[in-house]
């Protein structure tokens, strides 16, 4: 059952019902689902979550849906691996990594469309829609499909063809909008004023946005019901960095971990870190910026939860931590030749941003470190491909194979006897 | 008659420049303002602009023009 009990405005508190609304109608703030907690707190045990599916939806009950309802492709409970090899390179003694690459459309994107269609749906729409460069357009067109609704994917007009298969496959209306990222932008707010369309991140948002509890709760389960002792996350709008940490404290509220004041760190690619600019400047103020990096996925330059991101990094203690574009390469390439993991850009922001708050110390080498990664690198091998070492080109036979080997690769080992 | 609602962001060059003001009178728009934050290097907005359609087009691209940055209250729509 969804123990959700109404809308409360993060601004000035008023509160709505359970409605496909997002902002308060007083101060235009955002809305955020508020929880009955006290029943929560009666009925929530760990055995009653490690009895669900090993899905996302064991955690139907912190959610504003039931799982009953939920449209479900196989979303969650994805791997948390104990990062030895990395760990020890970076000089950490207990580091995991959340792989969120193994979701079905391969990102976390999958957790937040799967909550806001169901909310969707629940609410009589019968047309999904989201304006995205990648993986929320890949998210929303497989969820749609699912569910047998229409979906209309806003995409900018020069979006390489590559990034755009990932979404038609799945048969939505695709609209390129032949404009700057501010007018697509402003163009989808109309539209979602003026059309009665689940816009996943407008008018679903306070929905939408939940989906990203559930990674904070399938990491603390799969740590044994314990908390981390710092997390490092990507931020691009912050929402997911903001959740991720209210999952957190719910779940030590409802005595399922002990609060262990979890630090929260929140990486983003230097060509476009507002919220760590304004960290770094000791400012509340974000200031809006023109994104220019190959972290596509994070290039949100006016984040609508850059504020309340920069609050959970005060609160938290955590640091904000911005990457140059090669350290995100770098951080994707040392990811996959420690761990096999392949992360797409995002992935390499948030190992650069780690291995650089090691370096400056701003991680205590004993922390248990939950490093997230949230999608996968097959989206991204542009930005890796011109760094990759060449292949070897041989002739068919031994001489030309051991010429080339040596000359390029390092010695042989001896011969078998 | 059609409602947005807009957040305008100010460059300190611009704080002392009555556009919202202007907005009101030169394309017929009632300007209804929800927050704001000012302060002496930069100041943001978030209001409701009432009016015909077209000329709450017209008004923001006029504002735009002006060096003032508009978004939705939302923030950025488009993700990755």
């Amino acid at each position: 059952m969804s123990f959700a009990k109404n809308l409360r405005c993060r601004e000035c508190g008023r509160v709505y019902p359970l409605d496909p609304i997002h902002v308060c109608e007083f101060c235009f703030g955002p809305l955020e689902v508020f929880y009955d907690y006290e029943a929560l707190r009666r009925t929530l045990t760990r055995e009653r979550i490690e009895r669900g599916p090993l899905s996302m939806w064991r955690y139907a009950d912190l959610l504003p849906v039931t799982a009953e309802a939920a449209v479900d492709i196989g979303t969650g409970y994805t791997p948390l691996i104990r990062a030895s090899r990395l760990g020890r390179l970076l000089g950490l003694e207990r580091l995991y990594v959340k792989n969120d690459c193994q979701n079905p459309t391969w990102s976390f994107k999958d957790r937040v469309v799967s909550l806001a269609i169901t909310k969707a749906r629940e609410f009589e729409f019968d047309t999904l829609a989201c304006a995205s460069t990648g993986n929320l357009a890949n998210s929303v067109a497989a969820h749609a499909a699912s569910a047998g609704m229409d979906a209309i994917v806003f995409i900018p007009a020069d979006l390489e063809q590559g990034k755009i298969v990932g979404s038609s496959v799945y048969g939505p209306t695709l609209v390129a909008v032949d404009g700057s990222y501010d007018e697509v932008n402003r163009l989808c707010s109309e539209l979602s004023d003026k059309y009665p369309w689940a816009f996943v991140n407008i008018n679903m948002r306070p929905y939408y946005s939940e989906g990203s509890k559930t990674l904070a709760y399938e990491v603390c389960e799969q740590l044994g019901w314990r908390s981390p002792d710092h997390c490092i996350v990507p931020m691009a709008s912050g929402s997911l960095y903001t959740k991720i940490y209210k999952g957190l404290k719910e779940l030590a509220w409802l005595g399922l971990v002990e609060w262990r004041g979890t630090r929260m760190s929140g990486a983003q690619a230097t060509g476009c870190s507002p919220i760590v600019e304004a960290w770094e400047r000791q400012s509340m103020d974000i200031k809006p910026q023109k994104p220019n990096t190959i972290a596509k996925s994070l290039a949100i330059g006016n984040p609508a939860d850059g504020y309340y991101a920069l609050k959970v990094m005060a609160q938290s203690g955590g640091q904000g931590v911005a990457v140059s574009d090669d350290e995100v390469v770098e951080g994707i390439k040392l990811l996959a030749e420690t761990e096999g993991i392949f992360a797409e850009t995002a992935g390499g922001v948030v190992i650069a941003g780690l291995k650089r708050l090691v370096e400056q110390g701003l991680i205590d080498p004993q922390e248990l470190v939950v490093a997230f990664i949230t999608g996968a690198g097959l989206k991204t091998q542009e930005a890796v491909a011109p760094r990759l070492k060449p292949a070897l080109a041989v002739q068919p036979n031994m001489a030309s194979f051991e010429n080339a080997f040596s000359e390029q690769a390092g010695a042989l080992p001896a011969a078998r006897k | 008659m059609a409602k947005q609602r807009v957040k305008f962001t100010f460059a300190q060059e611009l704080i002392k420049e009555a556009v919202i003001w202007r907005l009101g009178r030169d394309f017929n728009l009632v300007t209804n303002i929800r927050r704001a934050d000012v302060t002496e290097d930069r100041g943001w907005v978030v209001l409701e602009l009432e009016g015909e359609m077209e000329e709450i087009e017209r008004g923001v691209q006029w504002v735009v023009e002006q060096g003032v940055r508009v978004d939705p209250v939302a923030g950025d729509i488009v993700e990755g």
